[in-house]
């Protein structure tokens, strides 16, 4: 009899630790093995930066990170959410590199009573019709990006273009987005397979392409796909024919290599975005030169979303005085979107995803000699998705 | 239908086909002669591709980095062969294939300690990176028609060395009938490291071909192996000749597959649903193939002759 009321004694004793545990757990789910790893390992670096520069603290609370694989794969993705809300009993799970991983994870946070932030991901259905209270983003919506693209190219006059992007969510989304506001014809149109065993030579796609007659090319393929795509476009001689209008496809990680392979070509090549490590804002400024200074290479937008991330997470702790059971008071706090983003000030949408600036960015050379891309123009301001709309969230 | 279009095309189809026979002679080898189930042998395929990016960087040229790689590549082969692979030939298939997917593992780790996760772009000499013309209107990358230069010089030499040397002769045998080679007093163990190697070095020279297009990158040949295994499927188990004319017939399918198929679907439903519905289906189609030949010819269309 004793020894059991002393067990639970015991028992009631460490349960009572735990809820005493004065830590903000973050469960952060990225792409950390297949050649896609080397964005997980981006956006882990700028993590650990931001809890660096936070000095490890969010209020009184000591912040504790839990990186998991998605192993570029919806199916395991889900897996490792559903550990990370369920065994490690996490307070916000961020991070998603890939839209269907997203989609995959969504319900298994949001059932659990979780806050989801989205590190990169931004599919159109939880920006629309699958949005909830407790979604936010420090990204954007998928459509965004090549809406601004399909903007330049009115404004450049491109009369014609041919389509290419990976058959999956994000990758419709790219198009349709394109597709919304370009104003000229769309030559041709080809969606390629892809996930782990994603198709990376693009001859036949290059060729029709070609024979299309179209006056630009605009495509998305990130991660290792664009580098192939770019050699692969530049050994099919269609630079001089067929200029390269890209989203999410020239980034930090994939410069370095281009420069490597003296791939000169994809020097002044344009691409929009919401962001440019030039982008000239004090946080931006302290994030660049910090992450430049720790890993020696130039962030990527992968990066700087995440950097954002933790911040978000912090202001939302801080207004709750470290009460992490106060959901109402954390989500106003986030709503407001009253932290030092890398992006400068920008509020939140009734869908919780950005409403900010859209630039059309050029590579271009920096002071040392490195291949970067800087900020030409800007091409939107304050610019909402077009999928708020269809979200019932006020 | 625009015909330059058209060739152009098959000669991409050509190029992706001469990139599986590479890799399908070496399997074709070591399962028809061995009777050994190499999941592996993309791994080799990636070995050749990472060794021939570092040793373009080091002496600066592509060409010097192919030529320096190959004999490396044959000793990684030899390697794999002496440490790991020796042990199993006298085990089932099963065993085979519980093995060599660890080594896939293994061989992917260690590829990522020394070469890191983001994998290798890999320069081209200049008159390698244009286009050439090859007759009135068909403008071709140079490099790939490199690709399928080096590829039917490859077979040729098979053809070679299969059918008209004494090395050629003791594989047909031990394709045919393995215990009667070794009952003649054939070194089989010897012949057998040969051939591993020789599919090792085959497998290597096309990851360093597929490298400049694409880049040298952790897992590459995992996505390409099963393809190379359809391949000799579809070619009969065993045959050269088989493996090469199942490649270049996969190739071709799949390129042009890729190629028309949408424009096909688009006379038959919506826009929109051929969209969707084309890239699904051309990725299937040489699975398709693979399950018409096995239900009418279950042996592959060239089977070894006596097996």
């Amino acid at each position: 009899m004793i020894t059991k009321s002393m067990t639970t004694l015991l028992a009631l004793a460490a349960s009572a630790g735990v809820a005493l545990a004065k830590d903000v757990k973050i469960g952060f789910v990225t792409t950390l093995t297949t050649p896609a790893g080397v964005i997980g390992k981006d956006m882990q670096d700028a993590v650990n930066l931001a809890v660096e520069h936070i000095g490890g603290k969010m209020g009184d609370l000591d912040v504790k990170i839990l990186f998991e694989d998605d192993g570029f794969k919806p199916e395991t993705g889900k897996q490792v959410t559903d550990k990370l809300v369920k065994q490690d009993d996490v307070d916000f799970v961020t991070g998603y590199i890939w839209s269907h991983v997203l989609l995959a994870s969504r319900k298994s946070v949001i059932d659990a009573g979780k806050f989801l932030i989205s590190s990169n991901a931004g599919p159109s259905p939880i920006a629309g019709k699958l949005c909830h209270e407790n979604f936010f983003s420090t990204s954007w919506q998928n459509d965004q990006t090549p809406m601004a693209m399909g903007e330049v190219l009115n404004q450049q006059g491109v009369k014609s273009i041919y389509v290419m992007a990976p058959n999956y969510a994000a990758g419709k989304n790219m198009v349709a987005g394109v597709e919304r506001t370009f104003k000229g014809d769309i030559k041709g149109k080809d969606f390629t397979k892809w996930g782990k065993d994603a198709q990376l030579d693009f001859s036949a796609e290059l060729a029709k392409a070609k024979a299309s007659g179209a006056e630009g090319i605009f495509v998305f393929y990130p991660g290792k796909a664009g580098g192939a795509f770019i050699k692969q476009y530049q050994q099919a001689g269609l630079q001089s024919v067929m200029p390269l209008y890209s989203v999410f496809t020239v980034d930090s990680i994939s410069l370095p290599k281009f420069q490597a392979a003296s791939m000169e070509g994809v020097l002044g090549s344009r691409m929009t975005q919401f962001w440019a490590p030039d982008l000239d804002t004090p946080q931006n400024k302290k994030f660049v030169s910090a992450f430049k200074a720790k890993y020696g290479k130039y962030p990527s937008f992968y990066a700087a979303q995440s950097y954002d991330t933790i911040f978000l997470i912090k202001s939302a702790v801080e207004a709750v005085n470290g009460d992490l059971s106060d959901m109402d008071g954390m989500r106003a706090a986030m709503k407001s979107a009253n932290f030092p983003s890398v992006r400068g000030k920008f509020t939140y949408g009734n869908n919780h995803m950005p409403i900010q600036n859209f630039y059309l960015r050029e590579v271009v050379k920096d002071g040392d000699g490195n291949w970067t891309t800087k900020i030409v123009s800007t091409v939107y301001e304050n610019h909402q998705d077009s999928y708020a709309g269809e979200c019932p969230l006020k | 239908m625009d015909l330059t279009l058209v060739v152009i095309q098959c000669l991409n189809g050509m190029q992706l086909g001469i990139l599986l026979f590479l890799l399908a002679s070496g399997l074709t080898l070591t399962f028809g002669i061995m009777d050994f189930v190499n999941l592996a042998h993309g791994s080799l395929y990636m070995v050749g591709a990472f060794l021939c990016a570092t040793l373009t960087f080091w002496t600066g040229s592509f060409i010097w980095g192919v030529l320096l790689a190959l004999p490396l590549t044959a000793l990684a082969g030899i390697a794999v062969e002496f440490i790991v692979v020796r042990h199993l030939y006298s085990r089932d298939h099963l065993d085979h294939v519980l093995a060599t997917f660890g080594l896939i593992l293994c061989i992917d780790t260690m590829t990522h300690l020394i070469w890191g996760a983001e994998g290798i772009a890999v320069p081209l000499p200049a008159f390698l990176n244009g286009q050439v013309e090859l007759f009135a209107g068909i403008i071709f990358p140079s490099f790939r028609l490199l690709i399928i230069g080096a590829g039917l010089i490859v077979a040729g030499g098979l053809y070679y060395l299969v059918n008209h040397t004494r090395l050629g002769m003791l594989i047909r045998a031990g394709a045919s009938n393995r215990t009667m080679v070794s009952a003649l007093g054939v070194d089989i163990q010897t012949l057998f490291t040969l051939v591993f190697a020789l599919g090792a070095v085959l497998a290597g020279l096309a990851g360093m071909l597929i490298a400049p297009i694409t880049e040298a990158s952790i897992g590459m040949g995992n996505e390409i192996i099963i393809t190379a295994f359809v391949v000799i499927i579809v070619g009969g188990i065993g045959s050269m000749k088989g493996a090469f004319i199942a490649a270049m017939l996969i190739g071709l399918i799949d390129t042009l597959g890729r190629s028309y198929i949408d424009d096909l679907f688009k006379l038959a439903m919506s826009t929109e649903a051929a969209e969707t519905a084309a890239p699904a289906v051309s990725a299937m189609l040489i699975y398709i193939l693979m399950a018409v030949v096995l239900t009418f010819r279950p042996q592959g269309l060239f089977p070894p002759k006596v097996r």
